[in-house]
């Protein structure tokens, strides 16, 4: 039996403003607990929201970078139940009219392919605060520092057929409210999370299979795991003749599974209505053009520019306008050497994200900046080091021991050109092999690379490579 | 001096006639000696009274007074006050001490208004009665074995038997005209959106609005001039051009176009009461006036639409009030749901439960298109009805209420019966607009009340139709016997 996964995704992007969304407490994340609660959201006996218009900005902008619509009119209705950590009894959210109408993005699949996927919506919202489990001794301690964050829900529809094409759903939209500044981006502090909808069918039916709701997923690893095993349990249920059930379940990273949190029965009711606190959100044209006009150049763009202009692949230009601070990264180095943007591309994705991926930096904080690798790739461009001393010269960088010039000068790497040198260091090699120079003559071409090797090692991996090709095959023809 | 009127105090203080701490200290004796037949206040604030009357007196010899610098009054107890008990008469908040002051607790507190203490009223705002205050109901000075109306009966009782020339009240659907109404004073319910509900403890947002209950309609322009302003803290607050709204005290009456709604002068009405209301035609008319009957189809509705809308509210409301994090909780729960239901158990009275439930119950899948949407559609067939009968009339004159106070415990046993005493209040509160309460007589020797309603943004009008009843009446100077 051959089973077909549909996912669709609800994230939540924190947005970046100083302030809350209905009040005026700072959203600083790390605070002692309940230092940054103001009565408003404490939820104090007479208090009252009053909506932050840099939050509406933010969320025009993500509608306007996803192609949707812009309500002209939407309501902030609120969603009631009971949590300790819902100080008022009810989030103020969007429901029946959300600011962002229906939108859409593309990724790009391994194989090169593109898939759109559609966003139905995305809505403003209010974050709840946290409740602590550990350390109270039977009893749960209350943090309302976050309570009152902005929160834009991005909901697609379920468009998505695999966890890989979840994962990169995910990325690209980490990537696009980074590249537009609304959202940090934040993982580890829950500034971008994600619930997961989950179902199979059958390949070839239409109906979709009873879904699951995996809650609050905050790694791109943990979305593509829980997805994982949650198809994997779907199927065996359905294959033992059995029934999925509606419910919403948590992922566990630490046992790589999802386990029930509550089912469809035990949901609450809500009881949306329009909050009575707040007017309807009446957002202008000349608001939204204002907002047009503020928009950053985006991750598509961006990477039609890098492939046009830097005549670089599809994938090279993907991984590169991935993040913002990687595009960025990258054209400063491009800049450094003009015409050879393949040259500083195969850098930034070679050398720099390896050594990035291996010390877990994010690349704004890496120890070589963009200038500083320019430097180095300047000097393969001028023959004043071969691309295998370069990387030893980055090592050396990336260690702390100065910019490329130095490190060049200091460990004496600069590039042996001087053919007279060059030729004397062929000449001992020649001498000192005369058993392979016998056998290279005699037809054994293979062994020029041994040769080579000699020569460089001899000269410390300093010689030009190209010279030392060129005067090789003159000695020993 | 407490027979005064909350102008003629301000006239006094500013001619150096009395000092704030003599009036503050006069009030409250009275309030200490004869309170205790009324139930009227919750919490008295002495000290901090005869401390605001001292800086009072200070600002008033520097010479920066203003118009009602110095003048106490009272704060119904659902109005936040900092550093001091907000109760909103209910167990839940017995122990609530607010760290805030509500937007018409400070404007009060910077022109330098002593407060004698907080006022009673139903639990929440629920309430025609006062009954169903945790704090025990409040009496009727009129006569103390009948209620003196609710839900700002404590701040009507107080008023009316001269414990204070002034008291903040809310009106949700009557709550300041019917009490006003029942015990002979002059009470005004603002345009929604005038004044700011920052720190008034919400019952049902869309239809609460604080006002100012007072003797005479001089008094309450003038502490409307106070209380009325934006406040960018509450999202509904209307941004206004300042106004005097004792500006239009002294317009003439003639060719003002009066509205009479069929639908207000049926049947269920006490035969005193429409005597007293046809006695108040027959004096408008001699000042000039013009009456027209106008038609309110869709007010029949408002009582059902009321109930509907406002428990719908206030369910969401009053959610915050779980044990969590101030107010009541119960004794030694046993786990998070227990905690829950037995602070909320324990600390709610039965009426506010009563109207949780049906808000829970009308907002609840299923029930939702055929009660709150439908009530907010018939509620803007409501507002459409008086837009047109102001295309007609300037203001429109009814009964606040269908009959005289009641006696105490006579419509507890059955909501419904409780409910009705409301009938032509609450179609104003769902329209949105400002009215008025004004003594007008009295039946069998109880206070009718008559209301006035205006266009939106008309309280000045509606102050100066009031003004010239009054200037040509004196059922607004009758003081209860036992408290003269």
């Amino acid at each position: 039996m051959e089973w077909e996964t549909v996912i669709g995704l609800e994230i939540h992007a924190q947005l970046s403003t100083q302030s809350k969304i209905f009040s005026g407490a700072s959203t600083a994340y790390g605070a002692e607990p309940n230092t940054q609660a103001c009565a408003v959201d404490l939820g104090l006996p007479g208090v009252l929201p009053v909506l932050n218009r840099e939050a509406v900005r933010m969320a025009v902008k993500f509608g306007l970078a996803i192609g949707a619509p812009i309500a002209p009119r939407s309501i902030f209705a609120r969603k009631n139940y009971f949590y300790p950590d819902l100080p008022k009894g009810y989030q103020i959210s969007q429901y029946e009219l959300p600011v962002v109408g229906r939108g859409q993005v593309d990724i790009e699949l391994e194989d090169g392919q593109t898939r759109t996927i559609g966003v139905t919506r995305a809505h403003l919202e209010e974050d709840a605060g946290k409740s602590l489990h550990e350390d109270y001794h039977g009893m749960t301690g209350v943090d309302l520092n976050r309570a009152g964050t902005p929160l834009l829900e991005i909901v697609s529809e379920p468009d998505m057929r695999s966890a890989r094409e979840a994962v990169a759903y995910m990325k690209k939209i980490h990537a696009l409210v980074r590249y537009l500044e609304i959202c940090d981006g934040n993982m580890q502090e829950g500034s971008f999370r994600c619930d997961a909808n989950v179902s199979v069918r059958r390949k070839g039916t239409e109906k979709f299979g009873t879904r699951t709701e995996i809650k609050n997923l905050n790694s791109f690893r943990f979305l593509e795991r829980a997805i994982h095993f949650e198809v994997e349990r779907q199927i065996d249920i359905l294959e033992g003749g059995g029934a999925v059930v509606q419910e919403t379940r948590l992922f566990d990273p630490d046992k790589g599974e999802t386990r029930s949190m509550r089912s469809k029965e035990e949901a609450n009711d809500y009881r949306y209505f329009p909050d009575p606190d707040l007017l309807p959100l009446d957002i202008e044209p000349a608001f939204i053009e204002q907002v047009r006009g503020s928009l950053p150049e985006l991750p598509d763009e961006k990477k039609h520019r890098f492939m046009n202009d830097h005549g670089l692949s599809a994938y090279d230009a993907g991984v590169l306008t991935a993040s913002r601070e990687m595009a960025e990264y990258f054209e400063q180095v491009a800049a450094a050497v003009e015409g050879q943007a393949k040259l500083a591309a195969n850098w930034v994705m070679g050398e720099l994200t390896g050594a990035l991926n291996r010390e877990s930096r994010e690349i704004t904080d890496s120890p070589v900046s963009a200038e500083a690798l320019g430097g180095l790739l300047r000097r393969i461009q001028d023959n004043t080091i071969s691309g295998k001393i370069a990387k030893e010269v980055f090592e050396a960088m990336w260690a702390g021991e100065g910019d490329a010039d130095q490190v060049i000068e200091g460990k004496g790497l600069k590039q042996i050109t001087d053919t007279g040198a060059i030729e004397q260091v062929i000449d001992q090699v020649i001498a000192d092999n005369p058993s392979q120079l016998e056998q290279y003559r005699s037809g054994k071409d293979k062994l020029f690379g041994f040769f080579v090797g000699q020569v460089m090692k001899r000269t410390g991996g300093k010689a030009n490579p190209a010279q030392v090709n060129d005067l090789l095959k003159q000695k020993l023809s | 001096m407490h027979h005064k009127t909350l102008a003629e105090l301000a006239a006094a203080l500013g001619d150096g006639k009395v000092s704030s701490v003599e009036l503050t200290e006069h009030f409250l004796r009275r309030i200490e000696s004869l309170d205790h037949r009324l139930n009227s206040l919750i919490t008295v604030t002495g000290e901090q009274a005869l401390e605001t009357a001292r800086a009072a007196d200070a600002a008033r010899a520097r010479g920066e007074a203003g118009p009602l610098t110095g003048v106490p009054i009272v704060h119904k107890d659902i109005f936040c006050t900092e550093g001091v008990r907000t109760s909103c008469a209910s167990r839940m908040l017995d122990n609530f001490i607010s760290p805030y002051d509500a937007g018409v607790v400070e404007r009060f507190k910077a022109v330098g208004c002593p407060v004698l203490g907080k006022t009673n009223m139903d639990e929440f705002a629920m309430g025609s009665s006062n009954e169903t205050s945790d704090y025990g109901p409040v009496n009727n000075p009129w006569d103390t074995q009948r209620v003196p109306g609710g839900s700002s009966g404590g701040s009507a009782a107080a008023v009316a038997a001269r414990l204070a020339p002034g008291a903040t009240g809310t009106d949700t659907g009557g709550s300041i005209r019917q009490p006003a109404a029942l015990t002979g004073i002059t009470g005004l319910k603002p345009t929604y959106g005038r004044v700011s509900r920052w720190g008034m403890i919400a019952f049902a947002s869309s239809l609460d609005q604080g006002g100012p209950m007072a003797r005479t309609a001089e008094d309450c322009g003038l502490m409307l001039n106070v209380m009325a302003g934006f406040d960018e803290r509450d999202s509904t607050s209307l941004e206004r051009p300042a106004e005097d709204f004792n500006a239009r005290l002294n317009t003439t009456l003639k060719g003002l176009k009066i509205g009479l709604p069929r639908e207000f002068f049926g049947e269920g009405m006490d035969p005193g009461v429409a005597r007293v209301i046809d006695e108040a035609i027959d004096f408008y008319k001699k000042l000039g006036a013009d009456f027209v009957e106008v038609a309110l189809p869709h007010s029949g509705l408002s009582v059902p639409v009321y109930y509907v809308v406002a428990p719908a509210e206030c369910s969401s409301n009053l959610a915050r009030f779980d044990g969590v994090r101030y107010g009541y909780r119960c004794e030694d729960p046993k786990d998070l749901m227990d905690l829950y239901m037995r602070s909320r158990g324990e600390g709610f009275g039965p009426e506010v439960q009563r109207r949780i439930m049906v808000g829970t119950y009308a907002l609840s899948a299923g029930y939702f298109d055929a009660y709150y949407l439908k009530a907010q559609k018939i509620r803007r067939l409501i507002a459409d009805d008086f837009r047109q009968a102001f295309g007609q009339v300037d203001v429109i004159l009814a009964p606040t209420t269908p009959t005289t106070a009641f006696r105490l415990g006579e419509k507890t046993a059955d909501p419904v019966t409780m409910y009705l005493s409301d009938i032509y209040t609450i179609a104003v509160n769902l329209a949105g607009l400002p009215a008025m309460s004004l003594p007008a007589g009295f039946s069998e020797g109880l206070p009718v009340g008559m209301q006035l309603i205006g266009n939106y943004f008309d309280e000045a009008r509606l102050l100066g139709v009031a003004h010239q009843y009054q200037r040509g009446t004196e059922w607004h100077q009758m003081a209860p016997a036992g408290f003269e």
